[in-house]
C-alpha cells in the first residue's frame, strides 16, 4: 500500500479554482463513498476547507492511483484537467506523510499556527470513518497525525503569540491591566477593524462598556450590540477620567484628542493608566501623548509592528516544528515496514525448504542406494507436502487486515522466525 | 570552621547560584531556570536559617550585635517576603531581581568580623529585639519595593517604546507590579515606624533622652519623610507608576547608604559596640 495526497491550497490556487472543487456538505459524503468503489484507491479521506481541497489515499499503483483521483476530481465537478493540471501537488509516499503532518500542525495554513485546522481535519476523518472509507494505513496516518499536531503545540510556542490586530490589542491591554474584569473600555467610531477589536477586548471581561460616534443613531446601534452606554461624541474627552481602555477609529481627519485634554483627563483619575488605540488612518489621536506618564498610545503601525515580530517568532518556532515532523515521518515508515509480509514470508518458506531438505537427506541416507526416479518421487512429495501447509499462512499475510500487524508477530513467534527489521524507507 | 561559619559559607553560595540561575533566566530562561533558582534559593535559605539559630543558641540574643550578623538578618527578612511574594503571586522573574540583591547583602555580611560577643548591658532589653525586627522586616519590604520597582521601570520601558521582546512577555503586568510596590510600602512604613517608636522608647530607658540626633536616627528620619512622601503623594496626586517605582529605589539607595555608611563612616550610638 502507498499513500498519497492530491489537492490544491491557498499557495497553488487561486480562491476561483478552489471553490470550484471544494466538497461542500452533504458533497462530501457522496465523494468519499464514489472513491470507495474505485479500484486503483483503497483508502480515502478528504479534507475541504476553504484554504484547501485535499484528497488523502491508499492506493495499491501510485501512477494509476494519481490518475484516477485526478479523473475523480474533474469528473466530480466537471473541471477541466488542464485547469487542474496547473494548480495540484501530489506527494507519495515519505512526502504524502510529511505533508498529512504539516496540515495538522497548522504548517501549511495561510497564518502559521493558526489553530481551527486541526479541527477540520479531525471532521474529515469523521465523515470518512461514518462512510468507512478508510483503513488500516489511513486510521494510523491519521491518528499520527492528530499527536504530531500536538506534539508541535506542547513542545513549540508556535501559536503562542497574537497575529492578529485585535488579539495584539487584547495581549496588551492584559499587560497593562492584568485583569480587564474591573476596567472601563470606550469605543470611539466605527470600522471593521475597531469593532472586532472591540468585540474581543468585550470577550475578555472589560466591565463597562462606552460607545462614541458622530453619528448618535450608529453610537446606539453598537451600544445595543456590545451592551455599552451612549456617549454625545462632544462628550467623550469627559467621559475618559472613568475609562481604562480606548479603541479609536473615526474617519476625521483630524486629531479628535489632544495632548493637553488627555493630560488634564490624568490628572482627574490621579494618574491611573490608560490604554489608548489609534486604528485610524489618517490618525485621530495626537501623537504626543504617548509622552504622558501612565497613558500608552499604539497606533495601526504599532500594532502591525507587533504582529510582524509574532510572525517572525512563528517562523522559528516553525523550523523546530519542522524538525518533530521529520521524526515522526521515521516512526510511520517503521510501522509501515513491519507490515511488510515479503520477509516473513520468505523466512517461513526458507524455514520449511531447511526442515525438508534435512529431513529428506536423513530419509535417503537410512534408506541406501535408490533408483534416481524414486529419489525424484519423494522429493517432489515433501515439496508438495510442505507447499500445501505453508500456502495458507502465506495468503492470509499477504491480505491487508487490520490485524496484520498481530499474525505477522504470531507467525514469526510460532515459527521462530527471525525478520531483519528493514528500516530503509522505502520512497 | 566553626558549623555557623560553614552555615554562613553554604548559604551564600547557595544564593550565588541562584543569583546566577536568576540572571540566566533573564536572557534565555525556561520554566525550569526560575524553578531552579527558587529551589537554590530556598536551598541557601534552609542553611541560612539554620545559621541563625546556631548563632542565636550560642550567643544567647538575636544575632544583630555586629555588622556581619546584621547584614545576614537583613538578607534574610528580604528572603521570607521574596519567598511570601513567589509562592502568593508567583511572578514572573522575581528571583532575578530580588536574588541580586539578597547575594550583594550576604556578600557585604561575609567580608565582616564573625565573632559572638555577649550582648553589651546597653543592649539587654527588652525592647532590642522588638526594635530590630521591626527595623529589619520594614527595610525588607523596602528592599523588595526597590526590586519591584526596578522591574515596573523596565516593564513601563518596554511598553512605552514598543519593544515587546522576550523580557516583556515574562515579566508581569504593569498593573500587578504597581500594585505589589504599593502594598510593599504601605508594609514597610508602619513597620518602620513603629521601629522608630520603639527605638525612641528604649533610648529614653538606656540614655534617659529620646531623640539625640544620633546619625542613624537622623537618617532613619530621612527614610521615614521619603516614605511617607511616596505615600503620601500616591494618595494625593496620583504619583503612582513610574514615580512610585523610582521613589521606591532612591528610598532603598537611602536605606542601604543608612545601614552601611552611617555605621561605618558617620558613627553613632547605632555603631556596633
Amino acid at each position: 500500500m502507498e499513500i498519497l495526497v492530491v489537492g490544491l491550497n491557498h499557495k497553488t490556487a487561486p480562491i476561483e479554482v478552489r471553490e470550484k472543487v471544494a466538497f461542500n456538505g452533504p458533497k462530501l459524503e457522496e465523494a468519499v463513498n464514489i472513491l470507495k468503489t474505485s479500484d486503483v484507491v483503497k483508502e480515502n479521506i478528504i479534507l475541504s476547507t476553504c484554504n484547501r481541497v485535499e484528497i488523502y489515499a491508499g492506493v495499491n499503483e501510485i501512477d494509476a492511483g494519481i490518475d484516477g483521483i485526478k479523473d475523480f476530481i474533474s469528473d466530480f465537478h466537471k473541471v477541466p484537467k488542464d485547469l487542474l493540471d496547473k494548480s495540484l501537488y501530489i506527494h507519495k509516499g515519505r512526502e504524502a506523510i510529511r505533508h498529512m503532518y504539516r496540515v495538522a500542525a497548522s504548517l501549511d495554513s495561510m497564518v502559521v499556527g493558526e489553530p481551527q485546522i486541526l479541527g477540520q481535519l479531525k471532521d474529515a476523518y469523521d465523515a470518512a470513518l461514518q462512510n468507512k472509507t478508510t483503513g488500516m494505513y489511513l486510521n494510523k496516518l491519521m491518528r499520527k497525525s492528530v499527536s504530531v499536531a500536538k506534539r508541535v503545540r506542547t513542545e513549540t510556542k508556535i501559536a503562542a503569540s497574537a497575529v492578529s490586530i485585535s488579539f495584539a490589542a487584547v495581549e496588551l491591554a492584559k499587560k497593562i491591566f492584568d485583569d480587564l474584569a474591573t476596567k472601563a473600555f470606550m469605543l470611539i467610531g466605527a470600522g471593521e477593524m475597531a469593532e472586532l477589536a472591540a468585540r474581543h477586548l468585550i470577550n475578555s471581561g472589560v466591565r463597562d462598556v462606552y460607545v462614541t460616534n458622530r453619528t448618535i443613531a450608529r453610537a446606539e446601534e453598537l451600544a445595543q450590540e456590545f451592551h455599552g452606554k451612549v456617549v454625545m461624541f462632544d462628550d467623550f474627552p469627559q467621559e475618559l477620567r472613568h475609562t481604562d481602555i480606548v479603541i479609536c477609529s473615526t474617519g476625521a481627519p483630524h486629531f479628535v484628542l489632544l495632548k493637553d485634554q488627555v493630560q488634564k483627563v490624568m490628572k482627574e483619575r490621579k494618574q491611573k493608566p490608560m490604554f489608548i488605540i489609534d486604528i485610524s488612518v489618517p490618525r485621530n489621536i495626537d501623537p504626543g501623548i504617548n509622552d504622558l506618564d501612565n497613558v500608552y498610545l499604539y497606533d495601526v503601525d504599532n500594532l502591525q509592528g507587533i504582529i510582524d515580530t509574532n510572525i517572525q517568532e512563528r517562523a522559528k518556532e516553525a523550523e523546530k516544528a519542522e524538525q518533530i515532523v521529520d521524526e515522526e515521518i521515521g516512526s510511520f515508515l517503521k510501522w509501515t515496514a513491519s507490515l511488510t509480509a515479503t520477509p516473513t514470508i520468505v523466512a517461513l518458506r526458507n524455514r520449511a525448504e531447511e526442515i525438508r531438505k534435512s529431513e529428506l537427506e536423513k530419509t535417503l541416507m537410512k534408506m541406501g542406494p535408490l533408483e534416481e526416479k524414486t529419489i525424484r518421487a519423494i522429493e517432489q512429495l515433501t515439496s508438495t507436502i510442505v507447499n500445501k501447509l505453508i500456502h495458507p499462512p502465506t495468503a492470509a499475510l499477504k491480505a491487508e487486515e487490520e490485524d496484520k500487524e498481530q499474525m505477522l508477530g504470531i507467525i514469526q513467534k510460532l515459527y521462530n522466525l527471525q525478520i531483519e527489521s528493514d528500516d530503509n524507507d522505502k520512497t | 570552621m566553626e558549623i555557623n561559619v560553614l552555615l554562613f559559607e553554604l548559604a551564600l553560595t547557595f544564593y550565588f547560584i541562584a543569583t546566577i540561575a536568576g540572571i540566566v533566566d533573564l536572557f534565555r530562561g525556561k520554566k525550569t531556570t526560575s524553578r531552579l533558582a527558587f529551589y537554590l534559593a530556598a536551598t541557601g535559605f534552609l542553611f541560612h536559617t539554620a545559621n541563625i539559630i546556631v548563632r542565636y543558641v550560642q550567643g544567647g540574643h538575636i544575632p544583630v550585635t555586629n555588622m556581619h550578623e546584621a547584614t545576614s538578618f537583613f538578607s534574610w527578612c528580604v528572603l521570607i517576603l521574596f519567598f511570601f511574594h513567589e509562592v502568593r503571586y508567583k511572578l514572573g522573574l522575581l528571583s532575578s531581581f530580588i536574588m541580586p540583591i539578597v547575594f550583594i547583602l550576604m556578600f557585604s555580611a561575609s567580608i565582616f568580623p564573625r565573632e559572638i560577643k555577649a550582648l553589651s548591658p546597653v543592649l539587654q532589653s527588652y525592647w532590642f529585639g522588638i526594635h530590630v525586627i521591626l527595623a529589619f522586616l520594614g527595610d525588607a519590604a523596602f528592599a523588595m519595593a526597590c526590586g519591584i520597582g526596578i522591574m515596573y521601570l523596565l516593564q513601563e520601558r518596554f511598553v512605552k517604546s514598543k519593544h515587546l521582546g522576550g523580557l516583556f512577555q515574562k515579566l508581569p503586568s504593569l498593573q500587578v507590579l504597581d500594585d505589589i510596590n504599593y502594598h510593599l510600602i504601605t508594609l514597610g512604613f508602619p513597620l518602620l515606624t513603629f521601629a522608630m517608636i520603639t527605638g525612641v522608647i528604649w533610648a529614653n530607658s538606656a540614655w534617659g533622652t529620646y531623640w539625640r540626633w544620633d546619625p542613624k536616627e537622623v537618617w532613619s528620619l530621612i527614610t521615614w519623610l521619603i516614605y511617607a512622601l511616596v505615600l503620601h503623594l500616591r494618595l494625593t496626586v496620583g504619583w503612582r507608576g513610574k514615580k512610585a517605582a523610582i521613589l521606591s529605589i532612591v528610598g532603598f539607595v537611602i536605606i542601604i547608604f543608612a545601614f552601611f555608611g552611617v555605621t561605618l563612616i558617620l558613627k553613632g550610638s547605632h555603631v556596633f559596640m
